[in-house]
């Protein structure tokens, strides 16, 4: 039981680390703040939630583990919110997309 | 609810009687406790809270679902050479018109994959929706449509 938790839990961790760093490259790699909000929001929610329930899991106590689980509700909540309006503000304030896109059917207004 | 009350109640009791406070006997105990409940359905009237359980936990394991499939496309895009990407923003138009509704239709779009909800139109019709691969607008339409609008219509009317 013990050393199938602790292999669990490396695997949560390991891969919340990978998927942050996806969350990181992409914040470079991608050409415009519109793309580049696909990545923070999204890979980085799923990094840093598995990070914590990882945590949780691995303390085996519950203080600990609501706290996480606490955490993981705010990153879900928060997340698609805080990117909305970042990219609804740079629409706004007229941030061009990057020349590759196909269309913005918002110029019209 | 009184069910649900009971299954907590009855957790806690195996946490008590088996001596080790711990959130993995807690996760036990509650299971074992359901498991009891299951057994018990016909006399305790639980057969509506099962099933209704039972949805409740289908629907939230469809959203971490596509959480982590959205979370996955974006980490092989970043990987790719060349990302070839597509991107725009496009009008989706709405049936939903509660601003509830609006907020989790605009809300889930972003937590899936390849499109963010950007802004929603002043007279509320369309809710603007920037994807990372626009060369299909109608077929991404017809997605959102069919996928989350078409659940929560079903969920709240």
């Amino acid at each position: 039981m013990g050393s199938v938790m602790t292999i669990v839990v490396a695997i949560m961790v390991v891969a919340g680390a990978l998927f942050t760093l996806s969350a990181a490259a992409g914040l470079v790699r991608f050409p415009d703040v519109y793309t580049r909000m696909h990545a923070a929001s999204k890979a980085g929610t799923v990094g840093s939630g598995l990070m914590l329930i990882a945590v949780g899991l691995h303390s085996g106590e519950f203080p600990v583990m609501a706290r996480a689980l606490a955490g993981v509700v705010f990153f879900i909540l928060t997340a698609p919110i805080a990117a909305h309006l970042l990219a609804k503000a740079a629409h706004q304030v007229g941030y061009r997309l990057d020349s590759s896109s196909v269309r913005d059917d918002m110029k019209r207004n | 609810m009184n069910l649900f009350l009971l299954n907590l109640l009855l957790a806690i009791a195996w946490v008590a009687v088996s001596g080790s406070i711990s959130v993995h006997n807690f996760i036990f105990g509650f299971v074992l406790a359901t498991l009891a409940l299951i057994l018990i359905r016909e006399q305790v009237g639980g057969a509506n809270y099962l099933t209704r359980t039972r949805r409740v936990l289908s629907l939230f394991i469809l959203f971490v679902k596509e959480l982590m499939n959205s979370a996955w496309k974006v980490a092989v895009t970043v990987c790719r050479p060349n990302m070839e990407l597509k991107p725009g923003i496009i009008a989706v138009p709405l049936r939903v018109d509660r601003d509830f509704e609006i907020t989790l239709l605009a809300n889930l779009i972003t937590l899936t994959p390849g499109t963010l909800s950007v802004d929603v139109s002043d007279d509320r019709r369309f809710l603007y929706v920037h994807a990372l691969d626009c060369s299909d607008p109608v077929g991404l339409r017809r997605d959102i449509a069919e996928g989350f609008e078409r659940k929560i219509l079903e969920a709240f009317r």
